[in-house]
């Protein structure tokens, strides 16, 4: 808008019910400059949002009482506004199954619960191609 | 507060949040013993635990976190069919409800206590090592399932183990497919949902990546009908739903897997019947499935720990050695471990580690917070831009008085006019801000009925009594304040009916009753006031037994005691000093009486009256006002000196010439319409100057069936007051409630018209 230069943001989409997880993840992606996290609780307001925004980045958990992760992972891949936006999964210790099917479907990496923001803070780094 | 405060108070809210939903969800499990566990309930469970964890991982309460993942991990087996739910594992997990309450309590005050932490360890090892039961699955029944791998590909390992399980029981299996605008998805498929749930069940919801139109999307929903095909489809006729049956091949050849959509009408006692040698050997499975297709026939593990859970509150009932024996050998080894009975897990625990619990229990909330509604919110925000709506007319009016000194716009009877309007617009709009307030602070007093519901079951098991725990009237509303304060008077009430009212199953059955007494806990809204009833089916006051304890223990004459009625007789009860148990047993004892019930329910505006028949049952009703917080009051005046009596329990006004009133057993009365009214004469009461007048001003005040005449010099008008307590001296005043400022800053004492009632109704007449 008015002349000056601003630089675009990264938005960065959390998907995640645990109202905990979801705010450490959102105040881990923020604490890098630039980005902008938007955060949800439900699968069904990821999907409104998706048409909305234009996010470099999805984080997304698995079990989740709307739709699930996967199910969003495979629909954000077939979609060919956003197949090319990379995805994480976050999921839990034991879930070894859910995480592999979030990989096979097309998850660029995943997260297990309880991780370290400095871990989450690298993943998005190398992801967004940040210093 | 200082920032760690304020984090641990919002750490303490969210996780009694979370502990509410989770108690809520294992009171219904137990209630459902012996049936089928829910899964959704099962998952909402592991919901719960699984959010816990995060919380408190999060707020680096490191004991609560590693319980809750303990009991995370636990659930996971649960909902995953790899455990099945027996009596074992609900009465663990309720267990550990209680441990999670007991650890917010001390975190709440920043305590730590070793006995605690050593019930945490303790316990976390019993959730880790509950029986492991593996069912060996010779074939995944999925395999057989006509559905794409695309699809199966994006289930969740437990969505899958859902469908799995569906298969397993020949369950009729559809995909539904559905289209919405993109806009509002979401309360579509909330509205299909609805129609589906209580015609089976919802596995999985899978958006499709097909694109559904410009601005649509479209979802498959993965269906399980316990309803037949045709009914299916007459329910979603109207809706955008199209329906497409999911093929299922035979498990293997030759034998057909029912393909009939199973019976919910199937008996309960018939699903979980445990497998009889009766059973040909060669295919159990099979021919289980076809008798009780609902019940997971396929682990013979699975059927056992339902079995004998039918009627499993009881913890000592004497059918369970029998039941033991039933058990095949698929029982795992930690039960047969165990010295004794089976079933009596829970109580036969140590009375060691429960010795925490006991101290704290209570059904009281540890949090301060209200959650409100936002539509509530929004009404007080749309007053309050109202309000500045009213100011701003307001500060234009000054505006043009200003203006206009000098010449004569307006006139000042036009100014007058309009500074009224806007006067009233002002009381109007203050009232609806009031009102939204007080809404603000209500909330259903359910909140605290399912907390008692949790005490209740452990009440009655360690009673050893059979009780059926009825709840009405949850979603009534009260102020927080009187909801949080009502616990302990309610608790106590429950812990009589169950240890006093209700007689052991024995008993019962000897008395033509059924084993099973019935305590029910309902509230009601009546006018300004709500009703709650707590009664029982049990044995009733003996009020001979009552009126001879009173006579020993000196708290009636026998002359009073001829004059009682039964009434009077059982209401007794309520004096100090009186109690009717033989022992202080655990249950009641803990040396707090109905007294000081009685006295708490008073301290909330409240009257609380008992109901009684021999052998059929003990009935109290605690009747209290909707709010504290602001009140309308009738200003009187009494020997110079002015109290406010709040009006909701003002019935109506007389004006009564000296002669009219009449002295009947030295009590002062009047006539009133053909019934005779006590009459107590305020001035006499606090010990005023009594005036002399040609006529008395009497305010009859009623809550419940009371009714008192309170004769006072003047009327002053009504107002809306805020109560405010009394500290220190004066606060056991009797017939005070508190303290509260009139508009002209005036400090008023308003009357505890409860109170007086029970002063005027007394027996014992101070003036005599």
């Amino acid at each position: 808008m008015g002349g000056r230069f601003e630089r675009m943001k990264f938005k960065i989409l959390i998907v995640e019910d645990s109202k905990a997880s979801r705010e450490l993840i959102a105040a881990t992606v923020e604490s890098i400059s630039g980005l902008e996290a938007i955060a949800t609780s439900s699968g069904f307001e990821a999907l409104k949002l998706l048409p909305r925004h234009r996010f470099d980045l999805i984080i997304t958990d698995i079990n989740m009482p709307d739709i699930n992760g996967l199910e969003l992972i495979n629909f954000v891949k077939k979609n060919p506004n956003y197949r090319d936006t990379p995805l994480f999964v976050v999921t839990t210790e034991g879930r070894e199954k859910d995480r592999d099917r979030g990989l096979a479907l097309g998850a660029a990496e995943y997260l297990i619960k309880p991780f370290s923001p400095r871990s989450l803070e690298g993943l998005v780094r190398r992801y967004l191609k940040l210093a | 507060m200082n920032q760690a405060g304020k984090a641990l108070a919002e750490f303490v809210a969210e996780g009694t949040e979370i502990l509410e939903a989770l108690g809520k969800d294992l009171l219904v499990l137990d209630q459902q013993r012996g049936t089928d566990p829910d899964p959704e309930l099962v998952n909402g469970i592991f919901r719960a635990a699984h959010s816990l964890k995060g919380l408190s991982a999060l707020f680096g309460q490191e004991r609560i976190a590693k319980l809750a993942h303990q009991s995370e991990d636990l659930l996971d087996r649960l909902r995953l069919g790899k455990l099945s739910l027996d009596d074992r594992v609900l009465d663990t997990l309720i267990e550990s409800l209680d441990v999670f309450q007991a650890l917010l309590v001390e975190t709440s005050r920043e305590e730590s206590s070793d006995a605690l932490s050593g019930r945490v360890t303790e316990l976390g090892s019993r959730l880790a090592n509950l029986g492991v039961v593996s069912a060996a699955v010779d074939e995944d029944p999925l395999e057989r399932l006509e559905l794409d791998a695309q699809v199966r590909a994006v289930f969740t390992e437990y969505e899958e183990h859902r469908l799995r399980e569906n298969v397993r029981r020949g369950v009729a299996l559809y995909r539904i497919r559905a289209a919405f605008d993109l806009s509002d998805f979401d309360t579509g498929l909330a509205e299909l949902n609805s129609r589906l749930k209580p015609l089976g069940e919802v596995v999985s919801t899978l958006p499709s990546s097909e694109p559904g139109g410009a601005s649509g999307i479209a979802f498959d929903l993965i269906f399980g009908a316990k309803v037949p095909d045709a009914e299916l489809e007459a329910k979603l006729q109207g809706t955008p739903a199209q329906l497409f049956p999911l093929g299922v091949r035979p498990a293997t050849p030759g034998a057909q897997v029912p393909a009939a959509p199973v019976s919910v009408a199937q008996s309960v006692a018939q699903v979980v019947r445990p497998s009889t040698p009766a059973e040909a050997p060669a295919a159990p499975r099979k021919a289980r499935k076809k008798r009780a297709p609902k019940g997971s026939g396929a682990e013979p593990a699975g059927s056992t720990g339902k079995a004998p859970a039918l009627r499993a509150v009881e913890p000592a009932s004497p059918e369970k050695p029998t039941r033991e024996e039933m058990a095949p050998r698929g029982e795992s080894p930690l039960r047969s471990e165990m010295a004794g009975p089976p079933v009596r897990t829970l109580t036969d625990e140590p009375v060691a580690s429960r010795g925490p619990r006991m101290e704290n229990e209570s059904a009281r909330s540890l949090t301060q917070t209200v959650r409100v509604d936002i539509s509530r919110l929004d009404a007080l925000m749309n007053t309050v831009g109202e309000l500045l709506l009213i100011k701003a007319n307001l500060q234009r009016m000054v505006e043009s008085a200003r203006q206009q000194e000098g010449s004569v716009t307006l006139s000042h009877k036009m100014w007058g006019q309009e500074l009224a309007r806007e006067t009233r617009q002002l009381e109007r709009k203050l009232d609806a801000l009031q009102q939204g307030l007080l809404e603000a602070r209500m909330v259903p007093v359910g909140q605290v009925f399912d907390r008692l519901a949790r005490l209740v079951r452990r009440i009655a098991r360690d009673a050893g009594k059979e009780i059926d725990f009825v709840i009405g009237g949850g979603d009534v509303e009260l102020d927080k304040l009187i909801v949080e304060e009502l616990s302990d008077p309610l608790m106590h009430i429950i812990r009589n009916a169950i240890d006093h009212g209700a007689e052991s199953p024995e008993v019962r059955q000897a008395a033509g009753k059924s084993r099973r007494a019935r305590v029910s806990l309902r509230a009601e809204q009546k006018g300004n006031h709500v009703v709650i009833e707590v009664s029982d089916d049990g044995a009733g006051i003996d009020e001979v037994g009552v009126r001879d304890m009173a006579l020993r223990k000196g708290l009636i004459t026998e002359a009073q005691a001829r004059e009682m009625s039964r009434r009077e007789l059982l209401n007794l009860i309520f004096l100090p000093g009186f109690s009717t148990a033989r022992s202080v047993s655990e249950l009641s004892g803990r040396g707090v009486g109905l007294d000081v019930v009685k006295n708490n329910i008073g301290n909330l505006s409240g009257i609380i009256d008992v109901w009684s028949e021999r052998g059929r049952g003990t009935a109290f009703h605690l009747t209290l006002p909707v709010t504290l917080a602001i009140i309308r009051a009738l200003v009187v005046g009494v020997s110079g000196r002015t109290y406010a009596v709040p009006l909701n329990s003002v019935l109506e006004i007389l004006s009564v010439k000296p002669s009219e009133i009449r002295t009947v057993e030295r009590r002062e009365v009047l006539d009133v319409r053909g019934t005779t009214l006590p009459l107590m004469r305020l001035a006499r009461q606090f010990g005023h100057p009594e005036r002399q007048n040609d006529r008395h001003f009497v305010v009859v005040a009623g809550l419940a069936q009371e009714r008192l005449g309170i004769a006072v010099d003047e009327l002053q008008g009504q107002q809306d007051i805020v109560v405010k307590s009394l500290g220190g001296r004066l606060q056991g005043v009797r017939g005070i409630s508190g303290a509260a400022d009139l508009a002209n800053r005036r400090t008023v004492l308003v009357l505890d018209v409860g109170a007086l009632l029970e002063e005027g109704m007394s027996l014992e007449r101070r003036h005599a």
